[in-house]
């Protein structure tokens, strides 16, 4: 028997409640994308859960007309955990900030992605504490100055891929508020990608923070500065397109194309490279370094999931050993009888 | 082995008797107390154990700090206490005879090791001269013994070496007691096949060992007594042995079954809580899933998560885990979803004694987390009750859509005592409705309650049912974020009330003695034991005091006023500095006193007697047990060595 989906609109997957965040903030171009994705799943809105922390990011399942829980700071991967352990068939997406992420939560994140749950994780990295007003955030880079920091930040940056990478997390990519077509297509391929998926979204805090992420914006500039990651295709990036990365040994260097440089001479991206040193090497690339950062898919491989072998464990116990019998457990040690 | 004949013994029959194992922590004492645990159980005795280990795994061989030690107390009649002191030490060591001699009575029987009191070992254990040798231990029955060439005789020929052989010598000290009180052999022989059957020279050597120790004691003639202890009178039924950890496990089980549901587990490892996700891991095929988590916030987050799921959700922890936890526990009370928490408290405060028993987490249970967030706490008294306690908290959990906190400590968590094994069909069933998917397309009110004000559980995957929740403050009916102030207010109460409404479910207290008079005796947890004895000694002496014992502390029963008024003086014996005392007293505006020992150690029933009787005497203050010095008769280097030592 087929059962007829109804065949559902973004509008169906906006929630009752007003959107709070301030108006001109970069979350609501992601909520926008997220709701355009959600219909071309396939997948009914009752089974798709959105979990969260804290934050103003973090806000985000309250606006999708789906199952959802707005959890505590920094443990919505935890949360996601059981849910999806004890719920195998449930579509779940863990939504974040680069301080629910990274600084409170980051012992969660990155245990859930070396896990390899088969989760969706967004996070908004807006390199700065939005919700509780423009505290520096584990992303914020080096010397910046915030409410908590009026001499600069003083500690080291981290920096969201490089992390998840470093946990050998299966899929790693990259996006950017405003490129909504763009964003759109990284949440479809993260939604469809079995494991975890992890994507660091670049998000104006268009009040605390406002232009962090305004090289990689600008029309200007963006195509010097950023970097489309294509399969299987020389990294080339610039107005022109004149313009690429080479490996210097074990570093990369941009150079330009033609003057003796050709395409071939170029660094391939394999987003399938069984070992993440390619995309490690990727999410080093920075702007303050004179690279242009790459956005786009940095590793795309598969790998078992954590939730689907902790039920495949009770599935070959029950096969081994049968349905578990109670009343021949409790009497499985030493008995003895009182007449 | 020359089979001289046996000599003539003597058979004295006993109503009870108390044995307690020590050595080094290498020594497999553990196991020996374990086995003659069983084996009494087996042979129809009532028992109760008291296992006690030192908190680092290798302490230095021989040291005061390593020891561990286990007793067992078997009866012909009921007992609820593993016996406030020893009929028969064994001592494998200088060191454990330094640490446990203290609790020997006198006259007592004293079986040492005397090979290993040589000069490193009596220098360990402080001794300046060997205390075999001299009269200091004129007041027991010492028997030295001497274990280690006597094993080491017993499994001559072995292809073993001789640290393996030297390791059978727990054998040959469980052999030579299981002789003096009369036990069979064969359910430690079951255990060694089946535990060593991989390794048949090692079975071999623990089995002759196990028959030489059993031999030595039937013809050596210094020892010429053997005791009997006959079987108790149980309720018919069939019976296993049961530590308090297994029972929460298998509790936790059978409310899985009743309740349709699978069961998750979600646990950090702590001592003593680990063994819970231990047991649990072996049962897969009961539809459990176990989830060691990175951290106990992590446990929780999860358990918070697999309850939105559907499942039976619970975390089991220790006191530390449990304050790492009280963030998480708050989304629970405001998410209103229903899971268990166990608690198996320990020493505390920080990482404190980590192997020893207290109960001082009761305030944490009842109001540790932020904010008004209520929580129905329960406490297991005794190590097969948890079993039922642990039913109890899912049925509590689900009727009212609420976490529930159960309590239980190292002492019943580690200790044994005879369970007469239920059928699952005796036990009830645990009924959980969820909403089914929306027809009419009505909006769906996640926080609209029935008449115990438990909001319905929506499962994600219901079609019509989708919502959002969250830590937030909720509409009341709605549950959509509100920051009403009035609607705040609300809220508190209406989530007080629920959990108050918790009573209703509480049956009318059992009170053990006469409904008023001049002394109740209240406890809860895990001193039941200790009280219940106590109380029943003093009343065998024709004396009126009267024994109520809690299993619920937050809701109390709704007749624990009444009963509290009737009596002129209430006690209440804790393992903490009056966690219950301050809330009866806030609540009942009565003036309880204490009876507080926080030593690590549970009462003992002397304790307890003591007081009973200093206030049926008129002396109403509160008092601390008195710490006994670390042993009387060790020299000061071996008490002060302990100390530094201590876990
Ligand atoms: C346990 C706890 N500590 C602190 C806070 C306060 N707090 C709320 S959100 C937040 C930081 C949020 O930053 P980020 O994750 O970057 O989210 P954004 O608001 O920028 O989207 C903090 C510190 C909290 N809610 N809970
Ligand atoms: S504070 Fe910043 S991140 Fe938060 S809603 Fe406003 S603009 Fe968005
Ligand atoms: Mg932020």
């Amino acid at each position: 028997m087929t059962v007829e989906l109804p065949v559902l609109k973004p509008a169906d997957f906006a929630s009752d409640q007003d959107v709070r965040w301030c108006p001109g903030c970069g979350d609501y171009a992601i909520l926008a994308q997220m709701k355009k994705v959600m219909p071309n799943l396939g997948i009914p809105r009752e089974k798709i859960v959105f979990i969260s922390g804290i934050g103003c990011s973090s806000r985000f399942p309250y606006y999708m007309n789906t199952y959802g829980m707005h959890s505590i700071h920094g443990r919505a991967p935890a949360v996601a955990t059981g849910l999806k352990c004890v719920r195998p068939d449930l579509h779940v997406w863990v939504i974040t900030g680069d301080g629910d992420g990274l600084s409170i939560g980051g012992n969660h994140l990155m245990h859930a992605i070396r896990r390899n749950l088969d989760l969706n994780i967004v996070l908004f990295n807006n390199r700065i504490y939005g919700l509780t007003k423009g505290q520096y955030s584990p992303t914020s880079p080096l010397g910046k100055k915030t409410k908590s920091t009026p001499m600069g930040a003083i500690d080291n940056p981290l920096h969201p891929l490089s992390v998840a990478i470093g946990c050998e997390c299966t899929f790693v990519a990259r996006s950017i508020d405003t490129e909504i077509k763009h964003l759109g297509e990284v949440l479809t391929r993260a939604a469809k990608h079995p494991g975890t998926s992890f994507v660091e979204v670049y998000q104006n805090c268009h009040v605390f923070n406002d232009g962090a992420w305004a090289y990689a914006k600008e029309r200007e500039s963006k195509a010097d500065t950023t970097l489309e990651l294509v399969h299987g295709k020389p990294l080339i990036f610039g107005k022109n397109r004149d313009k690429g990365i080479r490996l210097n040994g074990m570093d990369p260097e941009v150079v330009e194309l033609g003057k003796g440089v050709s395409e071939d001479d170029l660094l391939f991206h394999d987003e399938k490279a069984p070992e993440p040193s390619l995309a490690y090497l990727l999410s080093r690339m920075r702007h303050e370094d004179g690279f242009p950062e790459p956005i786009g898919v940095f590793r795309a491989v598969e790998a078992p999931q954590y939730d689907a072998m902790i039920n495949d464990q009770v599935t070959q116990a029950t096969n081994e050993r049968g349905v578990g019998d109670i009343d021949k457990l409790f009497a499985s040690g030493d008995t003895w009888d009182v007449a | 082995m020359a089979t001289s004949a046996a000599v003539e013994k003597q058979v004295r029959t006993l109503d009870e008797a108390t044995v307690r194992f020590c050595g080094d922590s290498g020594d497999g004492m553990q196991l020996a107390g374990t086995q003659f645990t069983n084996t009494s159980a087996l042979v129809g005795n009532d028992i109760a154990t008291f296992p006690d280990f030192p908190a680092e795994i290798r302490a230095p061989q021989g040291t005061l700090a390593g020891v561990s030690g286990f007793q067992v107390h078997f009866s012909s009649k009921d007992i609820y206490t593993p016996g406030d002191t020893v009929d028969a030490l064994v001592a494998m060591n200088p060191a454990a005879l330094a640490t446990n001699l203290v609790d020997l009575r006198a006259g007592g029987i004293l079986i040492v090791n005397s090979d290993a009191f040589e000069s490193k070992g009596l220098d360990q254990a402080g001794y300046e001269t060997n205390p075999l040798e001299n009269d200091s231990l004129k007041n027991y029955r010492l028997y030295p013994v001497a274990m280690t060439k006597l094993t080491r005789a017993a499994v001559d020929g072995l292809e073993l070496s001789q640290k393996e052989k030297d390791r059978c010598r727990n054998f040959f000290a469980m052999g030579l007691v299981f002789w003096l009180y009369d036990r069979p052999l064969e359910p430690t022989q079951r255990y060694i096949d089946d535990k060593f059957g991989k390794k048949p020279e090692i079975a071999q050597a623990n089995t002759a060992a196990l028959k030489a120790g059993y031999h030595y004691g039937e013809t050596v003639e210094a020892i010429n007594t053997q005791y009997h202890v006959p079987k108790a009178k149980l309720a018919p039924g069939k019976y296993t042995s049961i530590v308090g950890n297994t029972a929460v496990a298998y509790g936790l089980m059978a409310a899985a079954r009743l309740s349709g549901k699978r069961l998750f587990l979600g646990a950090y490892p702590i001592t003593p809580a680990s063994s819970i996700l231990e047991e649990l891991a072996r049962h897969k095929n009961f539809d459990v899933l176990t989830f060691q988590a990175e951290d106990e916030i992590a446990a929780m987050a999860a358990t918070v998560g697999a309850a939105f799921a559907g499942a039976m959700a619970v975390t089991a922890s220790s006191g530390p885990g449990i304050a790492l936890k009280g963030e998480a526990m708050g989304l629970a009370v405001m998410t209103e979803l229903p899971m268990v928490i166990v608690n198996v408290q320990r020493g505390g405060p920080s990482t404190g004694l980590p192997t020893k028993t207290e109960q001082a987490d009761l305030y944490q249970a009842v109001f540790g987390r932020n904010g008004e967030c209520p929580m129905p706490v329960l406490a297991a008294s005794s190590p097969a009750d948890c079993f039922d306690a642990a039913q109890e908290a899912w049925r509590i959990a689900v009727r009212y859509m609420t976490p529930v906190m159960l309590l239980t400590d190292g002492y019943i968590a580690n200790g044994s005592e005879p369970w007469r094994i239920p059928k699952l069909s005796e036990l009830k069933k645990i009924e959980i409705m969820h909403p089914g998917p929306s027809v009419n397309g009505d909006k769906f009110l996640p926080y609209k309650r029935d008449e115990r004000l438990a909001r319905p559980w929506a499962l994600p995957g219901t079609a019509g049912l989708e919502h959002r929740i969250g830590g937030l403050e909720k509409q009341d009916i709605t549950g959509n974020v509100s920051y009403d102030a009035a609607n705040h207010q609300h809220m508190i109460s209406l989530r007080a009330t629920k959990v108050e409404k918790v009573v209703n479910d509480i049956p009318p207290q059992k009170l053990d003695g006469p409904p008023s008079g001049d002394l109740l005796v209240l406890s809860w947890g895990g001193t039941y034991g200790a009280c219940a004895t106590a109380v029943h000694n003093v009343q065998a002496k024709g004396k009126a005091v009267t024994h109520c014992h809690l299993r619920w502390l937050n809701p109390l029963p709704k007749d624990l006023g009444d009963i509290l008024k009737r009596f002129k003086k209430v006690v209440i014996p804790e393992l903490n500095l009056g966690q219950l005392r301050t809330i009866i007293r806030a609540k009942y505006l009565i003036d309880a006193v204490g009876l507080n020992k926080v030593q690590g150690k549970p009462f003992s029933v002397g304790e307890v007697v003591d007081k009973i009787e200093a206030l049926l005497k008129g002396d109403a203050k509160d008092t601390e047990a008195k710490a006994e010095p670390i042993d009387k008769k060790a020299p000061a280097k071996a008490v002060l060595e302990k100390v530094a030592h201590g876990g």
